[in-house]
């Protein structure tokens, strides 16, 4: 008996009972499912957070100083008190054939005040090359010069919360004369838009002047420490080099000995991918578990569904014997009446899981990646779920003697 | 010359419970080519154990089959299968069509497995063979749409599907009145006349009565072998030799 002829026998006997066919392709379509928007949303979600990241800035580099332990209490990033602003111009001033752009941050939550309105926010103390190295723009007036950093003066920038927050709509805020921690600074640039970032952080409510007039009028601090500094580096490729000569630089200058450990850390963003990507691996692996549970439950589903058949048309099965089926036949028929089932389960299931990934991308505002691979992996695997889960029920019809599925009762 | 079918010193024995059953009982038989036989006996006698063990359905516990010239007794079931395609018919008590599924798909289903005709050549054979067990213009019915001895027209007409040498028949009649049975032993007579081998089960005289030759069976041996050299018997004569062979 030719395949075709049998994949016909497989369709019309599916045909005969389209009810329990269609739940009996349900189980495995779920699995399929599951496994497209595993897939979809697990590729979104990088590819949005490798952009995020890479948003942040220009092949960055960050230095924070040593994280101070006091007992038990943990000091957090950049509170350490090692690193100073002197160390981000020796930097710039030494390391000019690694690094393109240095700027010193330091951070301090100020109350603002305009006329009657007042408002409390984030001041950020950096230098002008902040601008290389993030990817910050100014829309109106203009950023601080180096020159105004180097004479520490009262100016400052102010992102668009800040802006309608003190100004409202209608007022400029260029030239404006705004009260920080009682200090008056001149507002002289208004920061582009960069919204939320993926933490939900309002990325606008910001506040950026020369670092050194942060020190000066705001932190009144002897010490010229700064909280972290940000490097653009002239190339990612130097990475390893630009860590190395950093790291030595900075012990130099702290008079570490060689038995002493760093008393700074540095930070880029190909760690910070890595470790989101092990994040999403271990999410994308959990995803793809369950998918797989899924499709095992949907593929036993189809075992017990054939598996009854196979009883409930045991005289069919006589009858074919007697007719002259060899039992390859019976098997084959078998086996392509499951992998009929689990493929149509599979197709239904990529096109939802298709549909159901593009929702759940716009409900969570991730991209949606669906590879056209996956839906021939999807195909691919439903028919071996079929193929495996059908195999144990053909394999038992085919196995029957004629006479005794004559006689069943 | 050889024998068609050729049973020697056969044996089925049924290990069901402390007391093995024999079904068949060291039972010797051959059948010639155009040969018209009815197997009879009574209640459990092993006639249908040793249709279906003729009918390659079956395998014997011990002895052997020559069908052909050919020994089936210790084949594969791959095998057997091969053999029942090519070479044997059957008509069931129950008629065994495929339900849902249009007499005209029933009676191509041998040739599918055979694989001998083209598509147009296995509907034109299958019509024809409708046609000729007279049922011209049902088709396209379905078992539940045809009466028990239309349904019985049509396991025939299946089992001549692949032109086999010999048809085996367990109580072809036995699930019909009257009327349908003579019909369809009518049927069993011309194909008997065109030199089709008929091996058929009954315990019904009047059906025995169509064969040419009478085989009487009691546990699990042959009592009587009649070849009717005699010419045609008669009901009566039929349950005369029966009774016979019995005492
Ligand atoms: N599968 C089986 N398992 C156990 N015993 C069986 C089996 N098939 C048949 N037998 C026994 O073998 C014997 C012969 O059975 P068989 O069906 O051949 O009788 P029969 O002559 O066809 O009877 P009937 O006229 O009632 O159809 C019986 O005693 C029966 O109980
Ligand atoms: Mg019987």
């Amino acid at each position: 008996m030719s395949f075709l002829t049998i994949f016909k026998v497989s369709l019309r006997s599916l045909g005969r009972n389209p009810i329990r066919s269609f739940l009996s392709c349900l189980g495995i379509g779920i699995g399929i499912v599951a496994v497209i928007l595993a897939m979809a949303i697990g590729e979104g979600a990088k590819t949005m957070m490798v952009k995020e990241i890479s948003s942040m800035g220009n092949n960055l580099m960050m230095v924070f100083p040593e994280r101070r332990n006091r007992g038990p209490v943990s000091g957090g990033m950049g509170q350490g008190q090692t690193m100073t602003a002197e160390d981000a111009e020796a930097i710039k001033r030494e390391l000019g054939h690694l690094v393109k752009s240095v700027s010193p941050q330091v951070r301090t939550t100020v109350q603002m005040m305009y006329g009657a309105k007042n408002w409390a926010g984030n001041v950020q103390g950096v230098a002008t090359d902040v601008l290389d190295i993030s990817n910050w723009t100014v829309t109106e007036g203009r950023f601080f010069t180096d020159d105004e950093t180097r004479l520490a003066a009262r100016v400052c920038v102010i992102g668009t919360t800040v802006q309608s927050n003190l100004f409202g709509d209608d007022e400029s805020p260029i030239g404006k004369i705004i009260r920080l921690k009682n200090m008056t600074f001149r507002v002289i640039g208004v920061l582009g838009s960069k919204g939320a970032n993926n933490w939900g952080q309002d990325q606008d409510d910001v506040i950026m002047a020369p670092y050194t007039s942060v020190h000066r009028y705001l932190q009144r601090s002897k010490f010229n420490t700064i909280n972290m500094m940000n490097l653009s580096l002239v190339s990612m490729d130097d990475l390893e080099d630009a860590k190395r000569e950093v790291s030595a630089l900075l012990r130099q200058r702290h008079h570490l000995a060689d038995w002493q450990d760093n008393d700074f850390e540095t930070r880029d963003t190909t760690e910070i991918m890595n470790t989101i990507g092990s994040v999403t691996g271990i999410v994308g692996m959990l995803l793809l578990i369950f998918s797989v549970i899924t499709l095992v439950v949907g593929g036993i589903g189809i075992m017990n569904i054939m598996l009854v058949s196979v009883t409930e048309r045991i005289r069919e099965i006589g009858l074919r014997m007697s007719i002259g089926a060899t039992p390859r036949n019976i098997l084959v028929q078998f086996i392509l009446e499951a992998m009929v089932l689990s493929t149509v389960g599979g197709a239904a299931g990529v096109g939802v899981g298709i549909g159901a990934s593009h929702i759940v991308g716009a409900a969570a505002g991730w991209p949606v990646l669906i590879e056209p691979a996956s839906a021939v992996y999807a195909f691919i695997i439903s028919s071996v779920v079929g193929l495996f889960f059908g195999f144990y029920p053909a394999w038992r019809a085919s196995k029957l003697n004629p006479i005794d599925c004559l006689r069943y009762e | 010359m050889a024998h068609l079918i050729e049973i020697r010193d056969m044996y089925k024995i049924y290990a069901i419970g402390d007391e093995p059953v024999h079904a068949l009982d060291g039972v010797s038989l051959s059948v010639d080519d155009g040969e018209f036989v009815a197997i009879m006996g009574s209640s459990g006698s092993g006639k249908s154990t040793m249709l279906n063990i003729l009918g390659c359905l079956d395998v014997p516990t011990k002895g052997s089959y020559l069908l052909d010239g050919l020994e089936v007794a210790k084949r594969s079931p791959a095998e057997l299968a091969r053999i029942r395609c090519m070479k044997l018919g059957f008509v069931f008590q129950n008629f065994n069509l495929l339900p849902r599924t249009s007499a005209l798909e029933n009676v191509e289903l041998p040739d599918l497995y055979m694989g001998r005709l083209n598509r147009r050549e296995r509907k034109a054979r299958a019509m024809q063979l409708l046609e000729r067990v007279g049922l011209k213009g049902r088709e396209m019915h379905t078992p539940a749409q045809l009466s028990g001895g239309q349904q019985q027209r049509v396991a025939i007409a299946r089992a001549l599907m692949n032109n086999p040498p010999v048809v085996f028949a367990d109580e072809p009649t036995g699930n019909l009145d009257t009327k349908s049975s003579i019909e369809i032993m009518n049927l069993f007579t011309e194909l008997s006349n065109e030199g089709i081998t008929i091996v058929m089960v009954t315990h019904e005289d009047d059906i025995a009565a169509y064969a040419k030759r009478h085989v009487v069976m009691r546990d699990g041996k042959v009592m009587r072998d009649d070849r009717g050299e005699g010419g045609r018997k008669t009901t009566e004569e039929v349950s005369r030799l029966v009774k016979e062979a019995l005492a």
